[in-house]
C-alpha cells in the first residue's frame, strides 16, 4: 500500500502526436530561461571574471588599473637560492590559508549537520496540529530575521565574560563552575561561533523542510495510520524520502553559505586564528592588507573548493538534476 | 533666523561677485559619532556661510576597519562623489597615493601643530592629511581605593602590578568577588598593537619598526615587557581581558570592578556620568614606565585627520574645507564642545579651553610622551605588520609560547614581508 | 488498559508541548534580552537582569532622531519587496523550463546557476562596484539609488529561488499538467493557472527567505549607497553611534533591531497561512 504511493511519479510515455507540442515547450522554455540567465550573466558574470582575472595579476588597491599579468605567481612561485635551496611562496604553501580552509570545513560540516537535524525536528513540530502554532511559527523565525551584524553583536554581548547573561545563567543553573571567556580563548571561540550560527540558521532549514512537508499529501499518512504503521517507521519510510529533495536543496544552500561564512565571524571573533575562515582571510588581504591580487586568488581558490565539494555532495547524495522524462 | 538666512545669502552673493572662488558642492565622509557629527555639521554650516560652498556629510559606520575597506575601494575605483575624507592617524601612508599633497596649501599653518603629528601625516615629503584632533591614552586609577589602602599613583609597571594585586585581594576579601586589578585592551586587533607598543616602548624595547625601517622588535626588553603583560592575565586581569576592546574594558571599569584601567580620553567624561559607579572616584595619570636604561612613559598616538581625494572634481574648494577643519578656531570649538585633544600647541594654554575642559591642559603631559605606531616606515604594509604584531602578542598573552619565541618568529615574518632593503 | 493508554497519551502531549516551549524559548530568548536591553540606559546596560526593571523609551527616541531612520525603513521595504518580486518572477518561469521541459544541458545549467552562489560576496564587491558605477542612463546613474541594491541582490536571491522552485516543481505529478496540455494551454497559462496555485507554500517560503536575505544585507548596501536618504536599515543600524568614538550604543542598537524585526514577524504572521496551505488545500486530490 505505502510502497505504491511512494513510487516516484510515473512518467507518461507520450504518443508521437505530442512531439510537436514538446517542441513548442522547448521553445517556450528557452524564452523563459533567457531573462534569468541574462540577469545572472550581467550581475554575476563580470564581477566573477574580474576577481579571477585579478588573481593572476599583481593588482593592489592603490593601483587597480595598472595591474600586470603574472600568471600563477599568487598561487605558487619559487626561487632557487644560490645554495641550491628552493623556496616556495604563494597561496598553496601558505599555512595561514590552510588553517583557514580547515577552520571553514570544520565549521561548515558541524553547523550544517546540527542545523539539518534540529531543522527537521522543528519542522516536524511545526507541521503538527496544535493550538497557537501560528505564533510559534512566527517566533521560530525571529533568529533568522534579525540582521546578522546585529545578532552577532547581540551575542558577543551575551557571551561577554563579565556582564554576559550566558555566564550568569550558566552559573545560576549550575552548568558552569566559573565564568567562561567564550570568545577569548581558542578552544571556546569556535564553539561560540557555532552556537550562534546554529541558533541563527536553523529556522532557514526548518522553514524549507516545512515547505517540503506541506507538499506531502495528507492522505498518505492517513493510509499509513490505517495500516497501523508505527510513527517512527512512517517518518523513515514516508516523510524522509518525500522531503528529501527539499532537504537536499536546503542543505546545499546552507553548505554554500557556511563555506563562505563571513559577517558572523567578522563581528564576533575577527582576528582569532582559531575561527578565521577563508572569506575572513580573503577580506583581510583584499582590503586591510595591500594584497588585492592575493585576496582575489584566495576567493578563486575558495570558489574552486566549494565547487568540488558541491559536486561531491550532489554525486554522493544522488541529487537529481533532471525531472525524469518529461 | 530669517535675518541669518538673508545674511548667508548676502555673503554668498558677495563671494560670488568678488569671484574669489566658484561655489562648489562638496562631500565629506566621516565615521564620527552622533555628537561628533552634529558638531561637524555646525562647523560646516559656518564654512558654508563663509565661503558659499555647500557641504554634504556622508556618515559611515564607526568601525574603523569597515571605514578603511570602503575608502580603499572607493579610492581605487576613482570615486568622484567624495571630496574630503576623515582619516585615522595610521592611514595616511597607506592611502597617500590617492590624496592630494597639502604641503603648499598648508605652508602657513603647519608650524602651529605638534611637529610629531605633522610628521605622522607626511609621506615621502608629501603632506597627505591635516590633523583635526589627536588622541592619547592614560592610566585611569581609583583615587578612593588608593587612598583607602594608602598607596600612591604608580609610575612603573612593577608598582602598578603590586598595588593592583594588593588592593584587589583586599577588596575581594572584603566581599567584592568581582574586583580586578587592571583592565586593558587585549583582544587581537589594532587596539592591542597600541597597548603592546606602550609596554614595549616604555620598557626601552623600541617601536617594533624604527623610523628608518629597521625591524627592532626582537629584543630582550621587548620580550620582558610582553612577558610581564602575559603574567597579568588570570592574576590581576580577568581571562576575558583577552577578548576586550575599549568598550568591554570600560564596562568593567565603570561598574567599579577595576583598580586600574588603560583607555583613551573618551572614558573620562563617561566615567563621570550620573549613572557611573566610579563617578568622581577616579583620576588619570601618564601610563607607567618599565625598567631598564631607556624606560619612559609611553602613550600610543591616535587621532583623526582630513585628507583631500585626488579624484575630487573641485580640489581647490576641497582643500579650503580641509584647511578650515584643521584650523585653530575649529579645533578650539572642538576641544570645548567635544573634549577632543587639539593638535595645535597654543590651545593647551588657552584660557577658554582650560575653563571648559580642565582635563585637557593636564593631558599635555600625557601627550608629550606620545609615540606613533610604525605606520610611516612600513607604508602600505602597515596593517599587515600590525596584524602580525598583535597576533604574536596575543599568542603570548594566551600562553602559546613565550614572548622571546613569538618575537623571534615575528621578526622572521616581518623580514619576509619587508622583502628587500626598503618597505 | 484504557488508563495506561491515557497516561501514555498525556505524557506524549506534555512532552510535545515541552518541546514546543523549549524551541520557542531558545529562539526568542536573545530577542527578549534585546528588548530588555533596549529599555535600559547608561551603566544599567552592563548590569544583568532577567526581568524588565525600568522602562525608558530614550533609546527608541534616539533611533528616530539620529539620521533618517523612518526613511531607511521605507528604503528597506522597497528594496526587499522589489527584489523578491523580481526574483520570484524570473525564477518561476525559469524553474518551469528547468523542471518540466526536457532539453539538453539542464543539469549543466543548474550547476552554472549554483556556481554563482559559490563566490564569496566580499570578492565580487570590487567588480560589482565598477558595474554599478558604470550604469548610467542619460543623467540618471544607478549608484546611490535603491536600484543599485535591487540589481546587486539578484546575485544571491536568484540562484536560491531558481533552485528551490525547480526542486518543488519537479516533484509535482505529471497528471496535473496533462489536462491543461490536452486543452491546448500555453506554457505561460500552465504556469500561472496550474502550478502557481499548487506552489504557494514553496513560493511564500522562498519569497520570505529571499526577503529576509535582502532585508538584512549589509555589505552591498554600505558600498553602493552614499547618503542617508538611500541607505537601508542594516547600514543605518551600523551608523547608530554613541556619544564618543569608542562608545558602542548597545541600548540604541537593540532598540533599532527590535524595530526592524517586528515588520518581519508581522509579515510571517500574514503569510503563514500560505506557508501551510498547499497540496492538502490545493486541487491535486480532486
Amino acid at each position: 500500500m505505502t510502497t505504491d504511493t511512494l513510487a516516484p511519479p510515473v512518467t507518461v510515455t507520450v504518443p508521437k502526436i505530442k512531439s510537436e507540442l514538446m517542441q513548442q515547450r522547448v521553445r517556450a522554455a528557452r524564452w523563459f530561461l533567457l531573462p534569468m540567465l541574462l540577469a545572472l550573466a550581467v550581475v554575476a558574470g563580470w564581477p566573477l571574471l574580474r576577481s579571477i582575472y585579478f588573481s593572476f595579476t599583481d593588482a593592489s588597491l592603490t593601483d587597480l588599473y595598472g595591474a600586470e599579468w603574472i600568471g600563477f605567481g599568487n598561487y605558487l612561485r619559487w626561487t632557487t637560492l644560490e645554495s641550491g635551496v628552493t623556496r616556495y611562496r604563494g597561496l598553496l604553501v601558505d599555512p595561514a590559508w590552510w588553517n583557514a580552509v580547515w577552520n571553514t570545513l570544520r565549521f561548515a560540516a558541524t553547523s550544517v549537520f546540527f542545523e539539518a537535524i534540529l531543522g527537521m525536528i522543528v519542522a516536524l513540530v511545526l507541521n503538527a496540529e496544535f493550538r497557537g502554532r501560528s505564533i510559534v511559527r512566527a517566533a521560530i523565525l525571529i533568529p533568522w530575521a534579525i540582521p546578522t551584524i546585529v545578532s552577532a553583536k547581540m551575542w558577543s554581548w551575551m557571551l561577554n565574560d563579565q556582564f554576559g547573561i550566558l555566564n550568569d545563567l550558566g552559573l545560576r543553573l549550575g552548568l558552569l563552575s566559573q565564568k567562561v571567556a567564550w570568545t577569548a580563548t581558542a578552544e571556546t571561540a569556535m564553539q561560540a561561533v557555532l552556537i550562534v550560527d546554529i541558533w541563527k540558521t536553523t529556522p532557514f532549514m526548518a522553514l524549507l523542510i516545512l515547505a517540503g512537508l506541506q507538499m506531502v499529501p495528507r492522505d498518505i499518512y492517513e493510509a499509513a495510520d490505517l495500516d497501523g504503521v508505527h510513527p517512527v517507521k512512517q517518518f523513515f519510510r514516508i516523510t524522509l524520502p518525500l522531503v528529501r529533495p527539499a532537504l537536499m536543496v536546503a542543505i546545499i544552500f546552507r553548505l554554500l553559505d557556511a563555506l563562505r561564512i563571513f559577517d558572523l565571524i567578522y563581528v564576533l571573533t575577527p582576528n582569532s586564528t582559531a575561527t578565521k575562515t577563508m572569506s575572513v582571510l580573503a577580506r583581510e588581504n583584499l582590503f586591510d592588507f595591500d594584497k588585492f591580487a592575493y585576496g582575489s586568488a584566495m576567493s578563486t581558490l575558495l570558489f574552486l573548493i566549494i565547487a568540488v565539494l558541491t559536486m561531491l555532495y550532489i554525486w554522493l547524495g544522488k541529487v537529481r538534476f533532471d525531472g525524469g522524462d518529461r | 533666523m530669517k535675518i541669518n538666512k538673508l545674511l548667508v545669502g548676502l555673503l554668498t552673493s558677495v563671494t560670488l561677485v568678488v569671484g574669489s572662488a566658484q561655489a562648489a558642492d562638496l562631500s565629506i565622509v566621516s565615521g564620527d559619532t552622533g555628537n561628533g557629527l552634529a558638531f561637524l555639521r555646525s562647523q560646516l554650516d559656518k564654512f558654508e556661510a563663509d565661503t558659499g560652498h555647500t557641504v554634504t556629510v556622508v556618515p559611515m559606520p564607526s568601525s574603523t576597519s569597515d571605514q578603511f575597506g570602503q575608502y580603499r575601494l572607493w579610492l581605487a575605483a576613482g570615486n568622484t562623489d567624495i571630496d574630503v575624507y576623515q582619516t585615522d592617524v595610521i592611514w595616511a601612508p597607506q592611502l597617500a597615493d590617492q590624496f592630494l599633497d597639502l604641503t603648499e596649501a598648508a605652508a602657513g599653518v603647519v608650524g602651529d601643530h605638534f611637529p610629531s603629528i605633522i610628521e605622522s601625516q607626511t609621506v615621502d615629503g608629501k603632506l597627505v592629511a591635516l590633523p583635526a584632533f589627536t588622541d592619547a591614552p592614560a592610566l585611569y586609577y581609583r583615587k578612593d581605593l588608593l587612598e583607602k589602602y594608602g598607596k600612591t599613583v604608580p609610575t612603573t609597571w612593577a608598582e602598578m602590578e603590586a598595588t593592583a594585586k594588593e588592593i584587589m585581594d583586599a577588596e575581594r576579601a572584603a566581599g567584592n568577588p568581582e574586583m580586578w586589578g587592571f583592565v586593558f585592551q587585549g583582544n587581537a586587533y589594532e587596539g592591542l598593537t597600541c597597548d603592546a607598543l606602550e609596554w614595549v616602548m616604555s620598557n626601552g624595547g623600541g617601536q617594533i619598526v624604527e623610523a628608518d625601517g629597521t625591524i627592532s622588535i626582537n629584543n630582550e626588553q621587548a620580550a620582558a615587557a610582553i612577558d610581564r603583560a602575559a603574567s597579568w592575565i588570570g592574576t590581576i586581569s580577568p581571562e576575558g581581558n583577552l577578548a576586550y576592546q575599549e568598550e568591554e574594558s570600560r564596562g568593567v571599569w565603570q561598574l567599579g570592578n577595576a583598580v586600574f584601567h588603560r583607555n583613551w580620553p573618551y572614558a573620562y567624561s563617561l566615567g563621570n556620568g550620573d549613572d557611573s559607579a566610579v563617578k568622581g572616584l577616579f583620576d588619570v595619570a601618564p601610563l607607567p614606565k618599565g625598567d631598564g636604561p631607556d624606560a619612559r612613559s609611553a602613550a600610543t598616538l591616535g587621532g583623526w585627520n582630513v585628507a583631500v581625494s585626488k579624484y575630487s572634481p573641485d580640489p581647490e574648494a576641497a582643500i579650503e574645507l580641509a584647511l578650515f577643519l584643521s584650523s585653530t578656531e575649529v579645533q578650539k570649538e572642538r576641544a570645548i564642545n567635544q573634549s577632543n585633544l587639539p593638535t595645535i600647541v597654543s590651545l593647551y594654554d588657552d584660557a577658554d579651553v582650560a575653563a571648559a575642559q580642565p582635563i585637557i591642559p593636564s593631558w599635555k603631559d600625557i601627550f608629550l610622551n606620545a609615540v606613533p605606531r610604525p605606520s610611516a616606515p612600513t607604508k602600505v604594509k602597515y596593517n599587515e605588520v600590525s596584524s602580525l604584531f598583535w597576533s604574536a602578542v596575543h599568542n603570548t598573552l594566551s600562553g602559546n609560547g613565550t614572548a622571546a619565541e613569538n618575537l623571534e618568529l615575528l621578526e622572521a615574518d616581518l623580514t619576509d614581508l619587508k622583502g628587500g632593503e626598503a618597505w | 488498559m484504557g488508563a495506561t493508554i491515557d497516561l501514555w497519551k498525556i505524557t506524549k502531549t506534555v512532552l510535545f508541548y515541552a518541546l514546543v516551549v523549549f524551541i520557542v524559548v531558545v529562539s526568542v530568548f536573545p530577542f527578549y534580552y534585546a528588548i530588555l536591553t533596549s529599555f535600559k540606559s547608561g551603566t544599567d546596560i552592563f548590569r544583568i537582569t532577567y526581568w524588565p526593571v525600568s522602562f525608558s523609551f530614550e533609546n527608541y527616541q534616539a533611533v528616530f532622531s539620529q539620521g533618517s531612520f523612518p526613511r531607511n525603513l521605507l528604503n528597506s521595504i522597497f528594496v526587499a519587496s522589489v527584489t523578491v518580486i523580481l526574483a520570484l518572477f524570473l525564477a518561476v518561469t525559469a524553474a518551469f523550463a528547468l523542471s518540466r521541459v526536457r532539453f539538453r544541458g539542464r543539469g549543466f545549467l543548474l550547476m552554472v546557476i549554483l556556481a554563482v552562489s559559490m563566490f564569496p560576496q566580499i570578492a565580487v564587491l570590487a567588480g560589482l562596484f565598477e558595474l554599478v558605477r558604470a550604469v548610467r542612463i542619460g543623467d540618471w546613474q544607478m549608484y546611490n539609488t535603491p536600484w543599485a541594491l535591487i540589481f546587486s541582490y539578484t546575485i544571491f536571491t536568484l540562484p536560491f529561488t531558481v533552485w528551490v522552485l525547480t526542486t518543488f516543481m519537479r516533484d509535482l505529478p505529471v497528471e496535473i499538467e496533462e489536462a491543461a496540455i490536452v486543452d491546448g494551454a500555453s506554457p505561460w497559462i500552465i504556469i500561472t493557472r496550474v502550478f502557481m496555485p499548487l506552489m504557494w507554500p514553496a513560493l511564500v517560503t522562498t519569497g520570505l527567505l529571499a526577503f529576509i536575505g535582502a532585508w538584512n544585507e549589509f555589505l552591498f548596501a554600505l558600498t553602493f549607497t552614499s547618503s542617508n536618504d538611500t541607505r537601508t536599515v542594516p547600514v543605518a543600524i551600523a551608523l547608530l553611534s554613541g556619544g564618543s568614538q569608542y562608545e558602542i550604543p548597545w541600548g540604541i542598537i537593540m532598540a533599532a533591531s527590535v524595530i526592524v524585526t517586528v515588520p518581519l514577524v508581522i509579515l510571517v504572521l500574514i503569510f503563514q497561512r500560505k506557508i501551510v496551505s498547499g497540496l492538502t488545500a490545493g486541487g491535486v486530490k480532486g
